[in-house]
């Protein structure tokens, strides 16, 4: 039976709440869950004083709200599940190892900020960093899965090192900056200045992008291991073109100015080549 | 304040030869003084330290505390403070964080609680003396003071040009006043002005600084000179030229050489022992054995270790040129900054890796020149912190220095080349108690010329360490029984009992006053800041100052 956490009262102020995680709770007693301590600003209170808590000792999580101002959740989380009902506050899985996040409604900041391992699937849209390194650290990501349903904001992939970041909609500006391995891949495109200072790692676009001068248009290509990548892809239900009658990817590499190795491929459908 | 008696403990106290000798120990009024005659002479509190080690407050002559570089490291390393541990606000102490490079709350608090009472910053330039002051108040516990750099201010290398011995002398005098400092600091002299000023850093004593038209080799010699002309309790402390380069080895022993008998401390002295060749690692080598004899030969000389340590730090210099080739080297972030016509720095992440046939080898070039200089006297304890590692990494290198069965075990962990490329597996040398008195009390605090402390004699500072006897090394050092600031004490078992502010040290020059105007038309014409405004004033000193005598020969 997953335990359920049902927001009674709002915050007033962002909510620090990295107890909301299955490596925690998952021995705990109902009573023992609500008297965790959270983070209300500088004030420690017991997460029963925001949350109806039914259930205990599982690894398995339900929460429902507005938890636009719950911050923390899953972080850390090595095992289990997470899922939430309603929109969800900043660094929502971050350093996490390994376990599943289901979202259904919108997500922040720095949604697998640092995560090394499991999986991330927001059904709304996303705010910025997502899969990013924190400020200073030298790599962000460096393994899992995060798919974004809708769009995300500033700086997608910021330092990954690893792993596959799914965007349905689209992203804004510094899509993989400072990238240095792993994927992006960008359903409905990104805005300006995607895979600056990249140092390897791949961004796959099926829209038309607009390029920083520091890419190499490297030719047209259909790499075999995009077929690879979109047979593993059905099964999250996205569907990744490779077929030659279909079309082609114009290959860039860059960023120049940092490396020739990171690569840029935009989709060009047959009809418009 | 009343008589405090500190009862039965070994006392190790080289600088009045007492080697483990049980004896007590009478503080009054922040001052050790002699036992009270009479048999009814009754202490106001007894400290029983019987089975305990007794030493005097540890001194720290070289770290990187306070300051703009500091500050701007910890502002670059926003990572480095949230892995690391925090310092828990308490009912008496303020809360902190650590890390490689400490908050300054932090910093009193982690230094005292390792029995350490006084420290030096290393680098600071004047232009930035009232930053550094403003940090030092924060400072708490430790007596501290900075050394100012000289080596590339545009003033300092326009009088050597022009041979205007008096006016250097003068300003020298005027620039420590002005700015509460304490001692005449060299960081590659030359080299960073030219860096600087566009050109390539300097590699030689002899290369030339353009504009200035004068060599590394004039810059330390004149400044040597002068330092001795005031008569500073500390003589020059120089980061020699080509800091890290491999092959560095002789740029360091023609220094010692061109000093040809005047005073001197050379500092981090294991950065610049390097054998081989700049553009071929695979050479990289030991070069102590002849260095290490050079300074056996020389008691004009100094030196303090700059030891390495295995784990992530914070390299951080006043040597601009050397922060852009490290980060060059390692591919890390990098900053730097330049203090007008008086300096520059440099700072870069780095982690020294066990594994790395560099990194091992940096580490065993450091231990053995603890072990090959024969007058521990001669030498001072240091990481260089934080480039070498932490401060608090100490214990480590006393266990190093003390167990050579441990000392051993580590070697085996290295890259079997480093066993070929240096003679530390030979050297059994062990320290003895007395001798780690030495190298981290007694000979920093003569080396800074200061009288009133690093030893227990009457008159002396009551600063003193109170360690409780082990094998294990690591533990004693770590966690002293008791720690005694200014007769208060301040540390019970690694605890802060209260929260004290230590003095400033400074030095107490004394400068011809016809020189001033020279300065003063010098400041109006190129500087961004007034004259009148240049000079620390004592607000930023609030817990006082000690003006430590110059003795003009």
């Amino acid at each position: 039976m997953p335990i359920e956490f049902r927001l009674k009262r709002q915050p007033t102020v962002p909510l620090e709440a990295e107890v909301l995680t299955p490596d925690i709770v998952c021995r705990l007693t109902n009573a023992e869950i609500r008297s965790l301590t959270v983070y209300h600003g500088k004030r420690q209170l017991p997460l029963g004083e925001f949350f109806e808590i039914e259930g205990e000792k599982s690894d398995d999580l339900i929460l429902h709200g507005a938890l636009n101002k719950i911050r923390w959740v899953g972080r850390a989380m090595s095992k289990g599940s997470i899922t939430i009902h309603g929109d969800v506050g900043m660094h929502l899985g971050s350093y996490m190892t390994g376990g599943r996040i289901d979202v259904h409604g919108n997500a922040s900041d720095w949604i697998g900020g640092e995560m090394k391992k499991g999986f991330i699937h927001v059904h709304g849209n996303a705010g910025g960093q997502v899969g990013a390194a924190y400020r200073g650290s030298m790599a962000g990501m460096k393994d899992g899965i995060i798919i974004i349903d809708g769009s995300a904001g500033l700086e997608v992939g910021m330092r990954m090192r690893r792993g596959t970041i799914i965007l349905g909609g689209p992203a804004r500006d510094f899509t993989g900056l400072q990238m240095k391995g792993g994927t992006i891949i960008l359903m409905a495109g990104a805005e300006i200045r995607t895979g600056a200072w990249m140092n390897r790692g791949t961004i796959i676009s099926l829209k038309p992008l607009l390029l920083m001068p520091t890419f190499v248009f490297n030719g047209c290509q259909n790499p075999v291991f995009v077929n690879v990548y979109a047979r593993h892809l059905q099964q999250f239900g996205i569907r990744l073109p490779f077929a030659k009658k279909e079309g082609a990817y114009h290959h860039y590499r860059g960023d120049v100015a940092v490396s020739h190795k990171g690569e840029i491929l935009i989709w060009q459908p047959t009809s418009q080549t | 304040m009343g008589l405090l008696k500190i009862a039965g403990g070994t006392v190790y106290d080289p600088a009045n030869g007492i080697d483990g000798v049980i004896q007590d120990i009478w503080v009054q009024d922040g001052k050790i003084v002699a036992a009270p005659a009479g048999m009814d002479a009754r202490p106001d509190r007894v400290l029983d330290a019987a089975g305990l080690v007794v030493m005097p407050g540890g001194v720290d002559m070289h770290a990187h505390i306070a300051g703009p570089k500091v500050n701007l490291a910890r502002k670059m390393r926003p990572e480095d403070k949230r892995t690391g541990a925090v310092v828990r606000r308490t009912p008496i102490t303020r809360s902190g964080t650590i890390g490689s490079v400490p908050s300054t709350f932090a910093t009193g608090y982690l230094y005292a609680g390792m029995g350490y009472t006084t420290v030096f910053d290393a680098a600071i330039p004047p232009l930035a003396a009232r930053h550094a002051h403003e940090e030092l108040a924060d400072t708490p516990i430790i007596d501290k003071g900075f050394f100012l750099l000289f080596g590339n201010n545009h003033y300092v290398l326009n009088q050597i040009a022009a041979n205007e011995p008096e006016r250097l002398r003068a300003f020298v005098a005027w620039l420590l006043h002005a700015a509460k400092g304490y001692a005449v600091k060299l960081v590659n002299p030359g080299g960073v002005e030219a860096w600087k000023g566009g050109a390539d850093n300097i590699h030689s004593l002899d290369g030339t600084v353009e504009n200035f038209g004068v060599t590394p080799r004039q810059i330390i010699t004149s400044l040597a000179q002068t330092a001795a002309d005031l008569g500073l309790p500390h003589p020059v402390h120089i980061h020699c030229n080509n800091l890290g380069l491999p092959g560095n080895w002789n740029t360091t022993l023609a220094t010692m050489q061109a000093l040809e008998g005047r005073r001197a401390h050379l500092t981090h002295i294991q950065f610049h022992s390097y054998g081989g060749q700049a553009d071929d690692q695979g050479q990289f080598s030991s070069r102590v054995t002849e260095l290490a004899e050079c300074v056996n030969a020389h008691p004009n000389l100094t030196v303090d270790v700059g030891q390495v340590l295995f784990g992530e730090t914070t390299s951080m210099t006043g040597d601009g040129p050397l922060g852009y080739y490290l980060h060059k080297v390692t591919g890390r972030k990098w900053a730097n900054g330049d203090t007008e016509m008086e300096a520059g720095c440099g700072i870069v992440p780095i982690t020294y890796h066990e594994k790395s046939f560099v990194h091992a080898l940096q580490w065993a070039i450091g231990l053995e020149w603890y072990l090959l200089v024969n007058d521990p006297w001669q030498i001072a304890m240091s990481t260089d912190h934080p480039n070498g590692g932490s401060f608090l990494a100490y214990p480590q290198i006393v266990q190093l220095l003390m167990d050579r069965t441990y000392r051993q075990e580590v070697l085996k962990r290295v890259p079997p080349r480093v066993l070929e490329r240096s003679v530390l597996q030979d050297l059994d040398r062990e320290y003895s108690l007395y001798e780690i008195a030495i190298i981290t009390r007694a000979a920093p605090a003569r080396m800074l010329g200061l009288a009133h402390k690093g030893h227990l004699g009457v008159g002396a500072d009551a600063d003193i360490a109170v360690y409780t006897h082990s094998a294990d090394k690591l533990a004693m050092f770590q966690l002293p029984r008791w720690v005694l600031k200014a007769g208060e004490v301040v540390v019970e078992q690694g605890e802060i009992r209260q929260e004290t502010f230590g003095s400033t040290l400074r030095a107490d020059t004394h400068y011809d006053e016809s020189a001033i105007p020279n300065i003063r038309q010098w400041f109006e014409e190129f500087y961004t800041i007034q004259f009148n405004n240049y000079a620390v004033d004592d607000h930023y000193t609030p817990t006082g100052t000690t003006a430590v005598p110059c003795r003009p020969a």
